[in-house]
C-alpha cells in the first residue's frame, strides 16, 4: 500500500527556511501573502494490505525515527 | 583514562579531536559506530561532521547507530558524554540532551570565531573554567539553532552575540546531572593560540578531569 506522511514543523517552532521565502515573495510583489511555511513529505510503499495495520506501524516509524517529536507533528495517509 | 572518539559514516572532525585530547595528555581511541562495547572507556566524545550524510534531520539515523546504546548506558552512569557540532545534534535526536538544532537564523552556513561567556561551571565541559569566563572558539555549522519547548536545558556556555538564533543564546546545554554536553563550537580547533586561540583547552581540560575509572 502506498502511504503518505507529512511532517510539519509546530507552529510555535522558527522556520528560518519559510521566513525567506516569503520575504523574498513580498519582494516579487506578492504582498498578499501572510505566512510561509517549508515541511516534508515522505512517500513510502508498504507490503501489508490492511490499512490500518499499515497506518499502525506508519505512525509507529514516524514516532520512532520519521518525526523529531520535539519539534514535529505527523500526519499519515494510507491509499491503495 | 581513555576516551572513546566515535566515527559514524560522514564524521570529520575525529582526528581534530583525538589530536586534541593526546596534547593535553588524555588517551583516545576512534571507535566506529557499529562498535557494541565500551566497556573499556571512560569518557566518549561524538565529533563533528554529518553522520549518515545529516539525512532525513542531523543526528536521526546516527542516533540508531549500535555504539548509541553504550553511549545512554555511559551517559546514564553519569559518565562524560561530549557532543560537539554535529555529535550535540546527535545527543538532541538521542535524547540525552533536551530540545534540537534547526537551521541558522540566516540560513547561513557560519564559519567564524565566536565569543562565548561560562554561564553553569557545573558540567563536564566547564568545569575547568569560571563563572563570567570569556571563551573564543570557531563555530562551523549550519544547524546551530538550538531550540528547546520544554526549557530543561542547561545552558553552559553563552553566544556574547547571536550568530544563529539560538535559544538562549547557547552554544553548549547540559544535561541534569551536567555529565552530558553539546556544544556547537569546536573546542578542539581552539587549543593553540597558533590557530588562532588557545581557549578550547580549559574546555577539553575540563572533560580530562572529570573523567574516572571505568
Amino acid at each position: 500500500m502506498k502511504v503518505t506522511v507529512e511532517i510539519t514543523r509546530r507552529p510555535e517552532i522558527a522556520d528560518p527556511q519559510g521566513t525567506t521565502i516569503q520575504r523574498a515573495l513580498h519582494d516579487l510583489g506578492h504582498n498578499e501573502v501572510m505566512s510561509v511555511r517549508v515541511d516534508r513529505v515522505i512517500h513510502l510503499e508498504v507490503q501489508d494490505d490492511d490499512p490500518n495495520d499499515v497506518r499502525a506501524r506508519v505512525e509507529e516509524m514516524c514516532r520512532q525515527v520519521l518525526a523529531n517529536p520535539v519539534l514535529e507533528d505527523f500526519a499519515v495517509e494510507v491509499s491503495e | 583514562m581513555r576516551t572513546a572518539v566515535v566515527v559514524f559514516p560522514g564524521t570529520n572532525c575525529e582526528m581534530d579531536v583525538a589530536h586534541a585530547i593526546t596534547a593535553l595528555g588524555g588517551e583516545t581511541e576512534l571507535v566506529w559506530h557499529r562498535h557494541e562495547d565500551l566497556s573499556n572507556f571512560d569518557g566518549v566524545i561524538l565529533p563533528g561532521g554529518f553522520a549518515h550524510g545529516d539525512y532525513l534531520r542531523t543526528g536521526a539515523i546516527a542516533r540508531f547507530s549500535p555504539v548509541m546504546d553504550e553511549v545512554g548506558r555511559m551517559a546514564a552512569e553519569g559518565r562524560p558524554v561530549l557532543g560537539i557540532c554535529n555529535g550535540f545534534q546527535i545527543l538532541c535526536e538521542a535524547g540525552l540532551l533536551p530540545g534540537a538544532l534547526i537551521a541558522n537564523r540566516d540560513l547561513a552556513f557560519i564559519c567564524r570565531f565566536v565569543d562565548l561567556e561560562v554561564t553553569d561551571t557545573d558540567t563536564v565541559l566547564t568545569r575547568s573554567t569560571e563563572l563570567g569566563q570569556r571563551i573564543r572558539i570557531p563555530l562551523n555549522s549550519y544547524e546551530g539553532n538550538w531550540v528547546d519547548p520544554s526549557n530543561s536545558g542547561r545552558v553552559a556556555l553563552r553566544y556574547l552575540d547571536d550568530p544563529n538564533g539560538s535559544q538562549q543564546r547557547a552554544a553548549a546545554v547540559a544535561n541534569d546531572g551536567g555529565n552530558v554536553v553539546g556544544v556547537m563550537p569546536h573546542p578542539e580547533r581552539g587549543i593553540d593560540e597558533l590557530l588562532g586561540s588557545g581557549d578550547g583547552r580549559a574546555l577539553l581540560e575540563g572533560f580530562l578531569h572529570s573523567l574516572v575509572p571505568a
